[in-house]
């Protein structure tokens, strides 16, 4: 069947970026945070400065890395089922990360989310068909610092049996991470073999890596999965070119370098072509994840990211909203069709919003039927009946009751998304008597009443111990002698 | 196939939409001797509880709804006839003369509603398209209706649905009648204007009124049973 695809970049313009951006990891270099990756790149034939940090990487040694790199992979649920396929132009969905702050409903200011927020979110993400994996979509404001990476992951693996998008705040955490993906998948051969999640990596803009991000990325590598997603994150016009082309050049060159590092770590591990870029606002100095521009550079680095043959994800179908209203929908609904139509492997977003900072629970189911809308979009439109339609109308004729066919009810469920009851469809009396309720009050009645469906997951006694041995090392080790907070632990044991 | 299993298959068969079906069990039925009342309660009628419940709860839609009424008429228009040797009447909510009205030739709307109200329990008797004002009258006549329905998709003809109602009132029909319109350009307060007795936007909200009307009237009209036309 016919793909509908957006395509930003003609593939003449798609070379020259990839050409400029090998030019520029020699010129001027990567600044790069972390003695292990200097060595790593010195060895391989980089020219590097120790003193400066700055790497020179020759262009075949990057050429090296896109060549080892796989093209595809999988992501496994804890079933051990592969559920996210990560390469071609396969779509999936995961809600947005990390939240600092969380929008209850009805409310016009926001709050630090706790472990109870957390909860709640993850429970709702298990439930909500759409979304193939779970984010640690929130930062728990009740969980010390030094452990709030990891004890969200906790959470989650507790929680829900989908994959998980994470990511590692520190250079240690993230083999406490590691510990507990291990705890689930039973050994770390199998976590390598069946990755259950993968960890965001993000350098900073333009073209450094910190200490942190680097070693989570060699550590990834060096574990084989779980994978990384390059998070490159140009702001056009204030840390990147203010043209959307030269934005897209200069996070092609910080992947790149991203890449090269991480296959020098070991070759052949799974890695994603991911970003967060974003336009600047040139009034208010801030960063908008709605924006058009935003949107259009993501569209066009996953198309340079298709052309080297990479895994693609993105942060697409967010809003800079403050409340769930239109902007939020029109934002997220903008960036969600296109990035479906992109064909972006994993697109995170849903439920974020105030410049990726804030998540509203009302905002992930509405955002979850503009997920379901562009699946089908992307789906396209089905040709397969031969002849098309002649044989149907003649056999109806002018009555015209299509209805009544069995043609009908053959075929509309496959051809018609089945919006939730969050979209309203009712003729105007019936909608008065159900109340008059916007898009948001019905979103809010469904998160309620989804989150009231959920069935705590069943871990093997000696997982769930195993979980409880690592997190309470964590929490010891930030200078707690128990567990922070869990609400509902007897629903969860 | 013991009688349980039997009218487990004919609720199945309107559950699954499966006139050919439907019709088939029927007429096994027959030939068994059983008792055609029966199998429409505890087969056919509780298939389409069943399949009005799933819609009720968005489990099924309305193409299942309809193709299981397809399946309960054609079963029905096999045990009408037995029905009529023996003498026996099917219980009914009430009955319903539809159509649409004269010059308009739109029928889905109408359809959906005839097929909701048979759906719940109603005797429906659908006249089709390009109804004359008399046909509806005769025909309500006829079979003893408790219920007139008039549907009009265009402003010019919606004024025939006033006429229907002036010609029952002249063949003096209109106290024992019930009259609810519908239809794109239809409200509430054109229904009211033109001395209906009764409005709904969409086929389920005709449900609940038809039964509300027929709350407070005299349902059950004694007249034999015509032959629904509907098929």
């Amino acid at each position: 069947m016919f793909r509908p695809k957006l395509e930003l970049l003609d593939q003449e313009t798609i070379e020259r970026i990839v050409a400029e951006a090998y030019e520029l990891l020699w010129n001027p270099g990567v600044r790069i945070h972390s003695d292990e990756a200097l060595g790593l790149l010195a060895d391989a034939g980089a020219t590097v400065d120790f003193k400066t940090r700055v790497a020179q990487i020759p262009a075949e040694l990057a050429r090296q890395a896109v060549e080892s790199a796989p093209p595809s992979f999988h992501l496994y649920n804890a079933h051990g089922e592969p559920v996210v396929h990560y390469g071609g132009d396969d779509v999936q969905f995961d809600p947005g990360s990390a939240a600092i702050h969380i929008l209850d409903h009805g409310a016009t200011g926001s709050r630090p989310p706790v472990t109870a927020d957390f909860v709640r979110y993850i429970k709702l993400a298990e439930v909500l068909p759409e979304l193939d994996a779970v984010s640690t979509a929130l930062v728990c404001a009740d969980v010390p610092e030094g452990m709030a990476d990891l004890y969200r992951l906790y959470l989650a693996l507790r929680y829900t049996a989908k994959p998980v998008v994470t990511g590692a705040f520190a250079v240690e955490t993230w083999s406490v991470m590691h510990d507990l993906l291990v705890a689930v998948a039973g050994s770390a051969e199998t976590l390598a073999e069946k990755p259950l999640a993968v960890f965001d990596v993000c350098p900073s803009p333009p073209l450094l890596w910190s200490e942190i991000t680097c070693q989570n990325l060699i550590d990834c590598a060096r574990a084989g999965v779980p994978a990384a997603e390059f998070v490159s994150m140009p702001l056009a016009g204030a840390t990147g070119p203010v043209t959307l082309v030269g934005s897209v050049v200069q996070h092609t060159a910080e992947n790149l370098s991203g890449l090269t590092i991480h296959q020098l770590a070991r070759a052949g591990s799974p890695v994603v072509w991911g970003g967060s870029p974003a336009a600047f606002d040139m009034r208010t100095g801030t960063t908008p994840m709605g924006a058009i521009e935003t949107l259009m550079i993501d569209c066009a680095y996953a198309q340079v990211g298709k052309y080297l043959n990479l895994p693609t994800h993105a942060y697409m179908g967010m809003s800079d909203a403050k409340v769930v209203d239109s902007q939020a929908g029109l934002e997220s609904g903008i960036g969600t069709i296109m990035a479906a139509l992109a064909g972006v492997n994993m697109v995170s977003g849903a439920g974020m919003m105030d410049f990726e900072s804030c998540f509203s629970l009302e905002k992930l189911v509405i955002d979850h039927e503009i997920i379901g809308m562009a699946r089908r979009l992307v789906r396209g439109i089905e040709c397969s009946e031969e002849p098309l339609a002649t044989t149907l109308i003649r056999q109806v004729g002018h009555k015209g009751n299509f209805l009544v066919t069995r043609h009908t009810r053959q075929w509309f469920q496959k051809e018609l998304f089945m919006p939730s009851a969050v979209i309203d469809r009712d003729t105007r009396q019936t909608w008065e008597e159900k109340g008059a309720k916007d898009a948001t009050q019905r979103a809010h009645e469904r998160v309620e009443e989804l989150i009231a469906t959920y069935k705590p997951r069943e871990l093997p006694p000696e997982v769930s111990r195993e979980l409880e041995k690592i997190a309470l090392r964590a929490a010891k080790a930030a200078g707690l002698n128990k567990l922070p907070c869990r609400p509902d632990r007897s629903a969860a044991e | 196939m013991s009688n349980d299993e039997l009218y487990q298959a004919m609720s199945q068969s309107v559950i699954d939409g499966e006139p050919e079906q439907a019709q088939e069990l029927a007429q096994k039925a027959i030939s068994l001797g059983l008792e055609p009342l029966e199998m429409i309660e505890h087969g056919y009628t509780y298939g389409m509880k069943v399949l009005g419940d799933l819609f009720a709860r968005g489990e099924v839609f309305l193409p299942h709804l309809v193709m299981g009424g397809e399946a309960m008429k054609a079963a029905i228009a096999v045990l009408e006839p037995e029905l009529a040797k023996r003498q026996r009447q099917r219980q009914v909510l009430g009955k319903v003369v539809i159509g649409t009205v004269q010059g308009d030739i739109h029928e889905i709307g109408k359809s959906l509603v005839a097929t909701m109200l048979s759906v719940h329990g109603f005797q429906v008797f659908d006249l089709g398209v390009d109804v004359p004002i008399s046909t509806f009258v005769e025909k309500a006549r006829e079979v003893g209706a408790d219920i007139v329905g008039l549907s009009a998709l265009l402003t010019t003809t919606m004024l025939n649905q006033g006429k229907v109602i002036e010609a029952l009132q002249e063949a003096g029909l209109r106290q024992r009648v019930k009259v609810i319109v519908g239809g794109a350009p239809v409200s509430q307060s054109w229904a009211e204007q033109i001395g209906a007795d009764g409005y709904s936007e969409n086929a389920v909200g005709a449900v609940s009124l038809a039964k509300k009307l027929i709350g407070s009237g005299s349902p059950g009209s004694s007249l034999p049973p015509a032959s629904e036309d509907n098929q």
